[in-house]
């Protein structure tokens, strides 16, 4: 067992931290004040590769592992949440899907464009009455007697990246069965869809309390004629679909976590140790040195199970509780350390100007999208008592 | 077109200089970068690259820890990289590692070499002329701007001078020692970080230089000597006076001065 990162590794880290202090940290505060998509970043993100680190060269990607991805997006997150979760809702939820699950011509259409950043990528599963139960999943999808078009109607919410993005995933129920039971069940297909296409609109943009320059928009799609081809996998597989995709997302929004504790606890360390109380810093009290090394303890027991989370994704076919395990674990870290930052640096904690109070609003997004820390202990237990 | 760029590892010195107990540098305790000049200079030659195609190759002289800024200088897009080392190459001056390097490069093709400026642990500035002297071909120094003509074979240089510029040309091969401000190097990309681990540094050691003297490499052909390193010395905190009146401050100064001796 290797707890080592080889040099490989340790380039590629040194490459998107110095990316992130010069490009994403100055820029940081005004994203969140003006909640305006930071277009610029990321379209110097699509230069350096950023867009496609996991994807193989030949689909435009970098060709690299899930774990320089991680790192990216931790890497990222340590600065700005918000620039962290574009590039993880982007590669994980979009480009992951259509790598899995498409056709060569699929591929070719709106995975190279994706993976070189010239698209952006999202992802649409939760509705206003179905977020942890998809069964409550009201998007239909009906084809054609001639079995050329899919026509969809109906709403998605919370999609990350959502106006911005130029090509969703989106889901819908295309079938209804009837289970052993003579219970009627829902069957799922995925969707590829493109911005622009006659019948789909957005809908309000959420007001958000973290992450507040991601573009979280609800989608709307009435009578969106979707062409037969563009069908991700089979027809009725739309919910392992969605679920294997999420266990690659909940690797990237807990790499996303990891970060955002990170930076928080930088920020304190910094801060503690020139912050002068009663004649001497509040690094040299006590209390403030057991806090950090709790801080610091956490964020490192999160990291690896991060990494390893990343790295059961290249080696392995199914690595759904690795990443639970990684995301209830990162997210929690992020929510615990960020409080405490803010506690750290007492009022100016309060203070936007100082930041760790906004590390600490991204912070509890963390613990909610993507499968909330509760769905995470189910995955987790399930696989415990099966 | 072949351009060679000359690179080096150097101490990054925003963390702070550390000093050994003999007062020379402490390298392994401060982090290695790829000195500015020289990474200004990769980027000309990159931007050769993206223009004209040209065939970019990094050359450096160091500890075999040296490969780290040679992958680098691939993960940016360099084509190949070279190592020079070997124990008999320590303790080099300006003058052994530009005889040094220079031996290298008659076994390289090149149009073009580019080197930095100076390093930031030197200062020195020296070792780009001397190369192109020991090759016999023109240098030109300072370049803030570099344009290449592809088929008169020259190339147009916009070379700093104190309080003005010059634009110099020359016909290529050439050398042309690149300003930090020339431009803004690129980052690498994760892809090509993944290829630079892929590829193979070559190595070459003493045997592989050409034309190159035993009196002209290492220590012993180093005419310089280090009699002396130093960190910037403290000064104390300075006396603060609040005079009563601006004639009394005149009188206190010229007190200190008669005192010191000055006046």
């Amino acid at each position: 067992m290797d707890f080592q990162l080889d040099a490989k590794h340790e380039m590629a880290r040194s490459l998107f931290r110095e990316f992130a202090e010069k490009e994403v940290k100055p820029r940081a505060i005004e994203v969140d004040e003006t909640e305006e998509f930071p277009r610029d970043t990321v379209e110097k993100m699509q230069k350096y590769g950023f867009m496609g680190i996991p994807i193989p060269k030949e689909y435009g990607g970098q060709g690299c592992d899930p774990l320089t991805y991680a790192m990216c997006v931790e890497e990222l997150s340590k600065v700005c949440g918000t620039t962290g979760v574009i590039v993880s809702a982007h590669t994980s939820l979009c480009c992951d899907p259509i790598l899995t699950y498409g056709t060569e011509e699929q591929k070719q259409k709106y995975l190279v464009p994706l993976a070189k950043g010239e698209k952006l990528g999202a992802f649409g599963l939760t509705e206003p009455m179905a977020g942890t139960d998809a069964q409550g999943v009201q998007t239909r999808a009906v084809l054609s007697d001639d079995g050329k078009e899919w026509t969809l109607n109906g709403s998605k919410c919370f999609i990350t990246n959502g106006k911005e993005a130029d090509i969703y995933i989106i889901f819908a129920y295309t079938d209804v069965v009837e289970d052993k039971k003579g219970r009627k069940q829902k069957k799922f297909s995925a969707f590829i869809v493109e911005k622009g296409t006659p019948g789909f609109t957005f809908g309000t943009k959420e007001n958000k309390m973290g992450i507040r320059g991601s573009s979280t928009y609800e989608l709307i799609f009435q009578d969106c004629k979707i062409p037969a081809e563009n069908l991700l996998g089979a027809r009725g597989k739309g919910f392992p679909i969605a679920m294997h995709t999420l266990d690659g997302g909940r690797i990237g929004i807990a790499a996303q976590a990891l970060g955002i504790a990170e930076g928080a606890l930088e920020r304190a360390i910094e801060y503690t140790k020139e912050r002068k109380q009663f004649g001497r810093t509040i690094a040299q009290q006590q209390n403030t040195q057991f806090q950090l090394a709790n801080m610091a303890t956490q964020c490192e027991a999160a990291k690896l199970l991060v990494y390893a989370a990343a790295e059961a994704k290249r080696t392995k076919d199914r690595y759904s509780v690795e990443a639970a395990k990684a995301k209830l674990f990162a997210a929690e870290t992020a929510m615990e350390v960020t409080t405490k930052a803010v506690q750290l640096f007492g009022g100016y904690g309060y203070i936007r100007e100082y930041e760790v109070e906004r590390m600490m609003r991204d912070a509890k997004i963390t613990e909610i999208y993507e499968g909330t820390s509760e769905v995470q202990r189910m995955v987790i237990s399930g696989a415990l008592l099966a | 077109m072949k351009v060679v760029v000359c690179i080096k590892q150097v101490p990054d010195t925003k963390g702070g200089v550390k000093f050994k107990p003999d007062g020379t540098l402490d390298r392994g305790a401060m982090l290695a970068i790829m000195n500015p000049d020289d990474k200004a200079g990769l980027e000309a030659a990159l931007r050769l690259k993206d223009q004209y195609g040209a065939e970019v190759t990094v050359v450096t002289m160091g500890l075999p820890k040296a490969d780290a800024v040679l992958r680098e200088a691939m993960a940016m897009g360099a084509d190949k990289a070279v190592l020079i080392t070997d124990r008999v190459l320590g303790g080099a001056d300006t003058w052994a590692t530009s005889s040094t390097i220079a031996g290298a490069l008659r076994n390289l093709e090149y149009d073009l070499i580019i080197t930095g400026r100076q390093a930031i642990d030197g200062d020195t500035a020296q070792v780009g002329p001397q190369i192109s002297e020991h090759l016999q071909i023109p240098v030109i120094s300072y370049a803030e701007e570099i344009k290449v003509d592809e088929k008169a074979k020259t190339v147009e240089v916009k070379r700093q001078f104190e309080d003005r510029y010059h634009i110099v040309k020359a016909k290529m091969p050439c050398l042309i020692t690149a300003l930090s401000e020339l431009n803004d190097p690129r980052y690498m990309t994760p892809g090509g970080i993944f290829d630079a681990f892929d590829k193979d540094v070559t190595v070459w050691g003493r045997n592989d230089l050409k034309d190159v003297d035993d009196s002209n490499i290492g220590l012993k052909g180093s005419p310089t000597q280090i009699a002396k390193a130093s960190d910037k010395v403290k000064k104390g905190a300075g006396e603060k006076i609040v005079p009563e009146s601006d004639e009394a401050a005149a009188d206190y100064i010229l007190g200190k001065l008669q005192e010191k001796k000055v006046v």
